[in-house]
C-alpha cells in the first residue's frame, strides 16, 4: 500500500489517506471473542483436573504408549510403502493375472474399513489356530501358536500396513506413469531389460515424485494408529484408555493423548517440509507437463 | 563383408495404420547413411525397428548379422525374450530427438549408466570412461551437471557420449538437431562429423540437408512408408529422379531456392 505523498495537480505533495478496514477488524474481534470464550469454558472448568493432566503427561505407561505409537507408525508405513511399490508394479504388469490380482487387492483393502481389518488380523486364530511353515510331503517344518504371533502389535502393524499398501499402490502407479516414456526408451536402447529399466531408471524417478506426498501418509498413520486400541496394541491411545477406565479421568487422559499426538504430528510435519524441499523441485521437474499424473498427484511446492 | 543393416520388404503398422509398406534399405560397415522424408513418412518408425524398439511385422530385417526379433533354431524362427532384445541392443547406440537423458543422473552418471548397469563395468572404471567421452564431446567441465542444467546442444552431446560408452557397432540418430535452437545445431553436428570421420557406421534421420551432402555416403528419401529413391547425396540432391523427391526438397529449401543457397557452413 502506498504511503508516500503524490504530487497533485498544483504540484504540491498531497498525502495518501489511510484506508480503514473496519470489516476486517470487526470479524477478527468477533472470532477471537468466540474462541476465547470456548477456551475459557474448558480451561476454568471445575470438573477438569489440570494437575492430573500434568502428572499423566509424563506417566510411564503414557510414555511407553507414545513409543509404541511411533514404532507402529514407522513399521506400518514401511510395510505399506514396500508392499505398495510391489502392488503398483504388479498392477502395471503385462501379465493379466498379476495385474488383476493387484486390482483385486486394492479393491478389497480400500473397500473395507481399516477397523474391520485390524480386528480380523487380531482374531486370525479362529481360522488358523497354528501357523505352520513346512516342507511339503515331509514332517520337517516350524509351527507357532497363532495367538502368540498375532499380538495386538503384529495385528495392528499388518492391518495398518496392508491397508496403506492399497492406497499407496495407486500413488506409486501414478508416479511410475508420470515418468516420461522417453526415459524407458533410452534405457531399452542402452540394452537394459524391462526389470532393470524399472529398478535403475523409472523407480528412482517415480519415487522422487512420490516421496513428498508420502509424508502425509505417515502423518495420518500416526493418528490412525489410535484405532489399534480395539486390539489392545499398547499404543498411546490404548494405554490412555486403560488408565481412564480405572480412574475415570476420561477428559484429562484424552487431553494428555491429544497433546502427544499434536507433538508427534508437528514433528512429522516439520520433517515432511524438509522432504519436500529435498525432493519437491525434482518432483515438479520430473512430472510430465499436462499428463494425467500432473493432475492425479498432489501438488508439491517447487 | 555382409552389410550391417539389410532390410528387405520391411512392413510395420500401428493397429490398422500401415506405417512401413515394404522398406528396402542397406548400410555397409563404416557407412554414414542419411534418411530424409516428409513428416509421418515412417522414418522414426524404421529407425526404431532397427534396434527392436518397434516390432517388424513383415519382410526381413537383418542387423549386425541377426534377424531382428527372432532366432532361427530347429528350422523355426523363435521370438526373442526381453533378455535377448536387451543383449542385441547393447551393440547399437541410439540418439533421440528429445535427448531423453536420465533426469535423475548427472552428465557423467548418464554416460556411465550403460557400462555399469548393462555391461557390469566397475563404477570407478566406468566413471573414468565417462569423463573421457565427455571430454571427447567437449563437455569435460559439465560432468557433474544434471540434464536440466545443460543447454539442448549440451544435452544432445551427452546423449551421444552415453550411446558411445557402450562401444556400439552401429549408431542411430533420430533427428538429433531438430529440437535445438538454430545456434546450437552446429555443435552437435560437429560431434557427429567427428564420429563419421572415425569410421562409425551411422544411420541419421535428419533435415540438415547440408550435413547429409557433406558427411553422408548415402542419402535415402522416404515417403509413405517406402523408400522412394536413394543414391549418393550430391547426385540425389542435384538430380532427384522422382517428382515427390523434388517437391520435398523444394519444400525444405524454400520454393525455387537454388542448391547453392543452402547453408554451406554446416
Ligand atoms: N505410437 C504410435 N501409435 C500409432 N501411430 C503412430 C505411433 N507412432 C507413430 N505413428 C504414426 O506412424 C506414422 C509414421 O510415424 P513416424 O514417427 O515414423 O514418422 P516420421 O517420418 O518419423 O515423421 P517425423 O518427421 O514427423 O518425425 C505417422 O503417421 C504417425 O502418426
Ligand atoms: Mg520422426
Amino acid at each position: 500500500m502506498r504511503t508516500e505523498p503524490i504530487a497533485g495537480p498544483s504540484g504540491a505533495m498531497i498525502p495518501v489517506a489511510r484506508t480503514r478496514h473496519w470489516g476486517r477488524v470487526l470479524s477478527a474481534v468477533a472470532a477471537l471473542a468466540i474462541f476465547g470464550w470456548l477456551l475459557f469454558l474448558i480451561v476454568v472448568n471445575p470438573r477438569l483436573d489440570w494437575s492430573a493432566v500434568a502428572t499423566y503427561l509424563f506417566n510411564e505407561r503414557i510414555l511407553a504408549g507414545v513409543w509404541v505409537t511411533v514404532e507402529l507408525s514407522v513399521l506400518a508405513t514401511i510395510l505399506g510403502l514396500v508392499l505398495g511399490v510391489v502392488i503398483a508394479i504388479m498392477r502395471l504388469a503385462h501379465n493379466p493375472v498379476l495385474s488383476r490380482l493387484a486390482t483385486l487387492y486394492i479393491w478389497f483393502f480400500r473397500g473395507t474399513p481399516v477397523l474391520v481389518q485390524l480386528i480380523f488380523w487380531y482374531n486370525l486364530a479362529f481360522l488358523f489356530p497354528a501357523l505352520i511353515i513346512k516342507i511339503p510331503f515331509t514332517s520337517i517344518g516350524l509351527m507357532w501358536d497363532t495367538n502368540q504371533v498375532m499380538t495386538g502389535f503384529t495385528a495392528a502393524m499388518l492391518g495398518l500396513g496392508l491397508n496403506l499398501a492399497a492406497y499407496f499402490a495407486e500413488t506409486v502407479r501414478a508416479g511410475i506413469q508420470a515418468v516420461d516414456t522417453g526415459q524407458s526408451e533410452a534405457a531399452y536402447a542402452l540394452g537394459m531389460t524391462p526389470a532393470k529399466r524399472m529398478r535403475v531408471i523409472v523407480l528412482p524417478q517415480a519415487l522422487r515424485i512420490i516421496i513428498p506426498p508420502t509424508g502425509n501418509e505417515f502423518i495420518s498413520m500416526l493418528k490412525t494408529t489410535s484405532l489399534v486400541y480395539v486390539v489392545a496394541g499398547h499404543d498411546l491411545m490404548t494405554n490412555a484408555s486403560q488408565i481412564y477406565k480405572t480412574n475415570n479421568m476420561i477428559m484429562e487422559l484424552l487431553i494428555v493423548a491429544s497433546l502427544w499426538y499434536l507433538l508427534l504430528t508437528t514433528v512429522a510435519t516439520f520433517l515432511q517440509g524438509r522432504l519436500e524441499r529435498r525432493f519437491g523441485s525434482d518432483a515438479v521437474r520430473l512430472v510430465r507437463r499436462g499428463g494425467v499424473a500432473a493432475k492425479v498427484l498432489p501438488k508439491v511446492p517447487a | 563383408m555382409s552389410p550391417v543393416v539389410r532390410a528387405t520388404g520391411v512392413r510395420m503398422s500401428y493397429g490398422d495404420v500401415q506405417v512401413l509398406n515394404g522398406v528396402d534399405f542397406e548400410v555397409a560397415a563404416g557407412e554414414v547413411s542419411c534418411v530424409i522424408g516428409p513428416s509421418g513418412s515412417g522414418k522414426s518408425t524404421f529407425l526404431r525397428c532397427l534396434n527392436g524398439l518397434e516390432p517388424v511385422l513383415g519382410g526381413s530385417l537383418r542387423v549386425l548379422g541377426e534377424e531382428v526379433g527372432h532366432t532361427l533354431r530347429d528350422g523355426r524362427y523363435h521370438p526373442w525374450s526381453p533378455k535377448e532384445y536387451a543383449a542385441f541392443r547393447k551393440n547399437i547406440g541410439m540418439v533421440f530427438q528429445r535427448f531423453n537423458l536420465f533426469a535423475h543422473h548427472s552428465a557423467q552418471e548418464n554416460v556411465a549408466c550403460g557400462p555399469v548397469h548393462v555391461l557390469g563395468t566397475p563404477k570407478d572404471q566406468a566413471g573414468k570412461l565417462a569423463l573421457e567421452l565427455l571430454d571427447r564431446v567437449g563437455l569435460a567441465d559439465h560432468a557433474h551437471k544434471r540434464p536440466h542444467q545443460l543447454s539442448g546442444g549440451q544435452q544432445q552431446r551427452v546423449a551421444i557420449a552415453r550411446a558411445l560408452a557402450m562401444n556400439p557397432a552401429l549408431m542411430l540418430f533420430d533427428e538429433p538437431t531438430s529440437a535445438l535452437d538454430p545456434e546450437l545445431v552446429d555443435e552437435v553436428l560437429e560431434v557427429m562429423r567427428d564420429l563419421a570421420a572415425d569410421g562409425m557406421t551411422m544411420v541419421v534421420v535428419t533435415h540438415e540437408i547440408a550435413f547429409a551432402r557433406e558427411v553422408g555416403d548415402r542419402l535415402t528419401f522416404f515417403a509413405d512408408g517406402v523408400v522412394v529413391e536413394q543414391g549418393r547425396p550430391a547426385e540425389l540432391l542435384a538430380n532427384p529422379a522422382h517428382e515427390r523427391t523434388r517437391a520435398f526438397l523444394s519444400s525444405v529449401r524454400g520454393p525455387g531456392a537454388p542448391e547453392a543457397a543452402l547453408r554451406s557452413d554446416a
